[in-house]
């Protein structure tokens, strides 16, 4: 009975994936692509920036950036907090 | 470690100090930015502290502790410079001044490093950041569990 389940589910998750693999969508045709467009047609004009990618990271989508920094300050607070020296 | 990794590791060193350095600096300009060459820069941390052991590195704690909190801020008040218009607004750009060169509106051009406003600071601001969070990690890791650290 568990074997036929495992082989059910196995079976599912490979015609999941083949499925996946055959209907992909294509590379290069998003379905929407005006904020790509605006990047592209916009960024150097607005940041004065070649690399249009630092350009969204670190202007247009500053606040998520700020966020990441957030998450490594947490992680280094908690190594130093674990890792700390305790006392007896 | 042997003479052999030490004296490797001091010739590299100032190869990957400079790779680091230069993924940060021209974060506006090629791929990569703060958080690449950070991480680049601290795994230098972790190479000495591999090759050197972690006590001998002891002393760098508090200077990481000292250089995450001035990235932080540096990022933070940067930031702050555009609250006129909004958060992260970009006042640097094309101003003239610092880092304020005008590029081509669309197309190729060379790359001048003078450019791209705030980005170039913010991309230093977050790569101290980078460097001090993970070489501490690092540190710490190395240290945990021993008597003398």
């Amino acid at each position: 009975m568990k074997r036929w389940l495992f082989l059910a589910a196995f079976l599912v998750l490979v015609g999941y994936l083949i499925g996946g693999g055959i209907w992909l969508h294509p590379f290069g045709v998003p379905a929407r692509d005006e904020m790509d467009r605006y990047f592209i047609q916009n960024a150097q004009a607005e940041v004065a920036a070649n690399n249009v990618v630092t350009s969204i990271v670190f202007d247009y989508r500053g606040f998520d950036t700020l966020g990441e920094a957030t998450v490594l300050l947490a992680a280094v607070v908690g190594v130093a907090l674990m890792l700390r020296k305790v006392k007896g | 470690m042997s003479v052999v990794v030490r004296t490797v590791t001091r010739v590299i060193l100032p190869v990957a100090l400079a790779f680091g350095a230069y993924v940060i600096m021209h974060g506006h300009l090629t791929p990569g930015g703060g958080f690449q060459g950070g991480a680049v820069t601290a795994s230098i941390v972790a190479l000495l502290v591999v090759v050197y052991g972690g006590a001998r590195l002891k002393g760098a704690k508090g200077w990481f502790a000292v250089l995450e909190d001035v990235g932080a801020l540096a990022f933070v008040l940067l930031a702050f410079l555009g609250i006129g218009a909004t958060f992260f607004r970009n006042v640097l750009a094309g101003s003239g001044g610092l880092f304020g060169a005008p590029v081509p509106q669309l197309g190729p051009n060379p790359g001048a490093l003078d450019t791209a406003g705030t980005l170039p600071l913010m991309n230093w601001a977050v790569g101290l950041k980078v460097i001090a969070g993970l070489g501490s990690v690092v540190l710490l890791l190395s240290l945990f569990g021993r008597e003398d650290g």
